[in-house]
């Protein structure tokens, strides 16, 4: 072993950034469910707390022995509207339970409180759409999301119109608390079921009975590489760097995998490439694309820009572990980055350029603070455009936008932490109101005949 | 296990004296040492046997780190595994 390879593994964890963003552990709730909600509460709390008892434990135990920084520990479980749909009575107390086990275990996210609404409300669907908002608000840890279209069922649009209105319900619900609510929901098209990132983690139903997960993070480590790099250096120069980069932070994310896994005596499922960037200086997705060469991210290129980085990181992700899943690419959430909010903040960045950059790169608009008066029917514009995003180009793309009530453009809504700050940022407010009150199902595309 | 300790600061004797017996009274096994001094920065890196340590590893580590903050030195204990596993295929 190099010195110099020891040399540069520190460097990268001690200037760099580099961390394992999260081990998430999934955890199947299908055989918790009762006709009774109390005793199906009592069932899914008596499971949770006993598979993830030793969790943050072993989460810290391996940040301590390998020296790499664990930064949350977190837990996903099935759909929630599936137990719903059998136990009945109110949403919520699975929400209470979810949020008593989040502390009982000392996680730092509890995801899941989900229904999968692509094709149509099944039973429970509805109802647990509908507390999402009165969920968010009375819990801490618990993170919501739904699943509105896919590629092969197409976008449901009577659950778009809907989710509008749940996320400014959300948003008002929590207005004191800089409407948090909405930051914890996020609206999927092609939802993955084994993504470990909050707030959209679930725990799909394909999935086995409890498994681990491990998002890695380390956009700081790529944007120093490339610093590196002369100013004249060909874009696929610049590519391969980015590959070389993506493989030492995906294997980091392999190790931490598989020890967690003989750890906790559960299966390790798999390793998720993504580029997830925090508020912290040198921890940004858009400094990378702002290093190859544009003056702020939101400048023409930007597009070109993230669709490369986006590749290479995969292409070089994929060899370093066995298996990739999740969402894995570069994410570009407004809030939780430092040269987001910046290029927000100047104008330069804007909603239109970042609904382009959602269509190359993983999951959506993230994030993002709009003004406090947009009402229901633009928010389910913007939801049923990134889903056409996503639909059309068989892609995830999400959608976690927080209205900012009672702000409007110029302000900043603060949520500290992880999630960051966010400049309210302007919104196109022509109406769409009778197209998205039409309601009803966009059919499917033609996954031939493509141009 | 084999940990990697490594050890930054400004140059002056005893160091790596001060270091090794650290690691003796712990039965910390010193297996290869490689150090430079750049414009009076010492850094110093080891390769050591932790299989006789007297306490759990994660005390020594942190025994090691706060020998460190107490004599001005940057000081890191880490298994090696990860290092081999970012850098070999």
């Amino acid at each position: 072993m190099q010195i110099s390879e020891i040399q540069e593994t520190i460097k990268m964890i001690d200037e760099e950034c580099l961390d394992i963003r999260t081990i998430t552990m999934g955890i199947s709730l299908l055989d918790c469910i009762d006709p009774d909600i109390d005793t199906s509460c009592r069932k899914c709390e008596e499971k949770i707390c006993r598979l993830a008892k030793d969790l943050v434990r072993t989460g810290d135990e391996i940040a301590r022995t390998y020296g790499i920084p664990v930064v949350n520990k977190r837990i996903s479980v099935t759909p929630i509207a599936f137990l719903v749909a059998a136990s009945g009575g109110d949403p919520v107390k699975y929400a209470h339970m979810l949020e008593r086990c989040a502390r009982r275990l000392g996680v730092d996210f509890i995801g899941g409180y989900s229904a999968l609404v692509q094709k149509g409300y099944a039973h429970g669907d509805r109802e647990l759409i509908d507390s999402i908002p009165r969920a968010l608000k009375e819990t801490q840890h618990v993170c919501a999301s739904v699943n509105i279209g896919s590629t092969k069922a197409g976008i449901n649009m009577d659950a778009v119109k809907r989710m509008g209105e749940v996320i400014r319900e959300a948003a008002e619900l929590t207005v004191d608390d800089n409407c948090i609510g909405a930051a914890k929901l996020v609206v999927f098209c092609n939802a993955p079921e084994d993504n470990p990132f909050m707030a959209g983690a679930f725990h799909g139903v394909g999935e086995g009975d409890c498994v681990i997960n491990v998002g890695v993070s380390g956009p700081g480590v790529v944007r120093a590489a490339l610093a590196k790099a002369p100013k004249d250096a060909p874009i696929d120069r610049i590519a391969d760097l980015i590959k070389r980069t993506a493989f030492k932070i995906t294997r980091m994310g392999q190790l931490v995998g598989t020890v967690a896994s003989e750890k906790l005596g559960v299966p390790f499922g798999i390793v998720d490439l993504s580029l997830a960037p925090t508020p912290a200086v040198g921890d940004s997705v858009a400094h990378i694309l702002e290093e190859m060469g544009l003056e702020t991210c939101g400048a023409y290129g930007t597009t070109a820009a993230l669709a490369m980085l986006n590749d290479a990181v995969k292409k070089g992700g994929v060899m370093a572990t066995s298996h990739v899943g999740g969402l894995s690419g570069a994410f570009i959430p407004v809030s939780e980055d430092a040269g987001m909010i910046d290029a927000a903040r100047q104008g330069v960045l804007k909603l239109e350029k970042l609904e382009a950059m959602t269509a190359v790169c993983s999951v959506g608009l993230d994030m993002i603070v709009i003004p406090g008066e947009t009402r229901a029917d633009i928010i389910s514009g913007i939801i049923a455009d990134e889903a056409a995003i996503g639909m059309v180009n068989t892609k995830t793309t999400a959608v976690r936008l927080i209205p900012a009530i009672g702000k409007s453009i110029g302000e900043t809504l603060d949520f500290g932490g992880l999630l960051g700050e966010g400049p309210v940022m302007p919104v196109n407010q022509t109406s769409d109101a009778v197209f998205i009150n039409r309601g009803g199902r966009i059919p499917a595309p033609l996954q031939a005949l493509k141009n | 296990m084999k940990a990697v300790i490594t050890v930054v600061g400004a140059d002056r004797t005893g160091i790596l004296a001060l270091v090794a017996s650290e690691c003796a009274a712990r039965n910390c096994n010193i297996l290869d040492v490689s150090q430079t001094i750049v414009d009076g920065v010492f850094t110093m890196t080891m390769i050591a046997d932790m299989d006789g340590l007297t306490e759990s590893f994660e005390a020594f580590a942190e025994h090691m780190e706060a020998v460190g903050d107490s004599n001005d030195l940057a000081v890191r204990v880490m298994n090696r595994a990860i290092f081999k596993a970012m850098h070999s295929i």
